[in-house]
């Protein structure tokens, strides 16, 4: 009913022109979208095979399994530096800062600022300072320091959405029942605000996962599993921005890009699954 | 409203609880835990702080040694040179140019596909639409240079590559739909949400008056909603112009001065002038620090529609306070 009544108070042409327009738009968004993926999918999965596992990369089989283990390792690596600092920010800016401090300004003020700081300016940076002046040289640990720097404002802000969804009803049944600040943080607050903090994370594990222009310069190129905290890596992107580039093996180079599709994808859905999941159990 | 009210509800119970905490048995493990958020809470400032300092300590003196003006505004960029020359006007113009084109292309279809989003289509259809939206975001670049490469460098060339004498596909043309593509994610989700915000009584004004949905939503709705949907295009601006993987793969990278109707021609942006030569850099000399001056310029360009960014957005919230008073004062 609510659709006829549309239908029929498109009065003028010039309506019709505007619907249209917007629908075509929309159509073609979805489409370029699907375009995108199937085109991979399609040109991958033929040539994924086991030699693409092996644990050595030769040569011969262009292996990602060192690629994807490397990737692990920095996901791990980068939130281990990236989490603590930021759920502690947001749980400083939503339970102890008082609102409209100057701190509290300068706080938000800088992480909108590392929000729009493209990739490749954390890469020279991480390049000056991690690798050269702190003398790390390339390797994982510099790698993921520059992108704990890069998802912190991620972390943050969506730490920041959870807490501040908690209901204020928790705190003060927490404060009435004699707890004391720390108390309501640790066994109140953080625990119901877990799923949504989770949801956060796993949004900035697809950020680690897919980014490149910050770690060329910070994390090398040698293809192998890295044996120590200083020894280079190459992720599952870079991995594929070299055989794309390189342009000598094509075929793997559309496999690897399945696989990293594929993970992005995979931990895209998570993440969205989780948020809803926390928004469902708010109410 | 009820948000303002909660927000001063908190603020004052915060207040009256650090008055509590003056307690002395509590005071040491709440005062310590304190301080190591506090801490804590310092890292993103100082991470932005050395950020800045590095930078700048490394890209100022090569501005200096090479003239602020001549990096600026000479064509040449020639670092290996016997008798180097680094300008970087190309590589300036070369942005602009991509952002451009990405702007053209992307912020249409963005808006109207936001406008799709919030206004037009069926709830099952969005339930679709939405997450698709949201899958795009998080593609990484190098996959869309992946394909920008496999499709749309080799489809460009077949179209025009004969016409326009291309020598390869690789083109500010590329580039520009690339970018175009990657900045719809950014642009639709900020344009959704704000034209989202917009109070329903405009709309039901508008239908009042007599318009279609369609009228009251381009006429009443979209123009209410302007400061967001500018926000929304300036940070698409800065996406495309921090974009540097997908670039780097299909725009040709020719450090040649172009102009802005050469779009059958390769250029070389910002972004990719770092990433073409600092793998084989000699560190600590001229050219490196050229290389470091080339982010401090691309991070001031950033940082500059930053600004605008959060102006565009702390006006809406102005707006809305504004409008929660009078609310207020009604009642």
């Amino acid at each position: 009913m609510k659709s006829f009544l549309l239908f029929v108070s498109r009065k003028k042409p010039s309506d019709w022109v505007r619907f249209l327009l917007v629908w075509a738009a929309g159509i073609s968004t979805i489409a370029i979208l699907l375009y995108l993926v199937i085109f991979i999918l399609v040109r991958g999965i033929p040539h994924i095979n086991p030699a693409l596992f092996e644990l050595e990369y030769t040569p011969e089989n262009q292996s990602l399994l060192p690629a994807l283990i490397t990737t692990v390792l920095m996901v791990f690596l980068t939130l281990l530096i990236a989490v603590p600092f930021g759920v502690a920010t947001a749980i400083y800016l939503v339970e102890y800062a008082s609102r409209g401090s100057r701190l509290v300004k300068a706080i938000r003020m800088t992480t909108e600022t590392l929000a729009g700081i493209p990739s490749i300016v954390f890469g020279l940076f991480g390049y000056i300072f991690f690798c050269s002046w702190l003398g790390w040289g390339k390797s994982i640990l510099a790698g993921s320091s520059t992108l704990a720097i890069m998802i912190l404002p991620l972390i943050i802000r969506t730490t920041e959405e959870s807490l501040k969804s908690i209901p204020d009803a928790y705190r003060e049944g927490s404060f009435a029942l004699g707890a004391g600040r720390l108390r309501t943080v640790f066994r109140v607050i953080l625990p119901s605000a877990t799923p949504g903090i989770f949801a956060g994370v796993i949004l900035s594990v697809g950020r680690i996962v897919g980014e490149t222009a910050a770690l060329l310069f910070t994390i090398g190129s040698v293809i192998q599993i890295p044996k120590s905290l200083y020894s280079q890596g190459r992720t599952l992107a870079l991995h594929v921005y070299n055989l794309a580039t390189e342009g000598l093996y094509t075929n793997q180079a559309y496999a690897t890009a399945v696989v990293l599709l594929v993970v992005v994808l995979c931990i895209n859905w998570l993440s969205s699954r989780a948020e809803r999941k926390f928004a469902d159990k708010l109410k | 409203m009820d948000k303002q009210e909660l927000d001063e509800r908190r603020s004052a119970k915060l207040s009256s609880d650090k008055q509590k905490s003056d307690k002395p048995r509590l005071i040491n493990k709440e005062r310590i835990m304190r301080g190591v958020f506090f801490a804590a809470a310092l890292a993103s400032i100082l991470a932005v702080a050395l950020i800045c300092i590095f930078l700048f300590a490394q890209g100022i003196p090569p501005l200096a040694e090479i003239g602020v003006f001549e990096f600026l505004s000479s064509d040449r960029w020639r670092p290996t040179a016997s008798e180097p020359s680094f300008g970087i006007l190309p590589m300036i113009l070369g942005s602009i140019y991509v952002t451009g084109g990405a702007i053209l292309l992307g912020v249409p279809i963005g808006i109207l596909t936001a406008i799709f989003m919030a206004k037009m289509c069926p709830r099952q259809i969005y339930r679709f639409v939405k997450p698709a939206i949201s899958l795009m975001a998080g593609i990484p670049s190098v996959i869309f240079g992946f394909f920008g490469m496999m499709v749309l460098v080799p489809a460009i060339f077949e179209l025009f590559g004969k016409r326009f004498d291309m020598m390869s596909g690789n083109s500010m043309l590329a580039a520009s739909i690339l970018l175009g593509i990657m900045i719809l994610p950014t642009v639709i989700s900020i344009a959704e949400t704000n034209i989202r915000a917009v109070p329903q009584e405009l709309y039901e004004g508008a239908i009042a008056l007599g318009a279609g949905h369609e009228r009251a939503v381009f006429k009443v709705i979209v123009p209410a909603a302007r400061s967001g949907v500018m926000a929304a295009i300036v940070l698409g601006i800065g996406r495309a112009i921090g974009e540097t993987m997908a670039v780097r793969m299909v725009a040709g990278n020719q450090p040649v001065l172009r102009l802005p109707y050469e779009f059958f021609t390769g250029v070389r942006t910002l972004t990719s002038n770092i990433i073409l030569e600092m793998g084989y850099v000699e560190r600590g000399s001229l050219h490196f620090g050229a290389l470091v001056a080339t982010g401090v310029v691309l991070f001031v360009f950033i940082l500059i529609i930053n600004l605008l960014f959060s102006i565009l957005n702390q006006d809406k919230e102005y707006n809305s306070v504004k409008k929660n008073k009078k609310g207020a004062k009604s009642q």
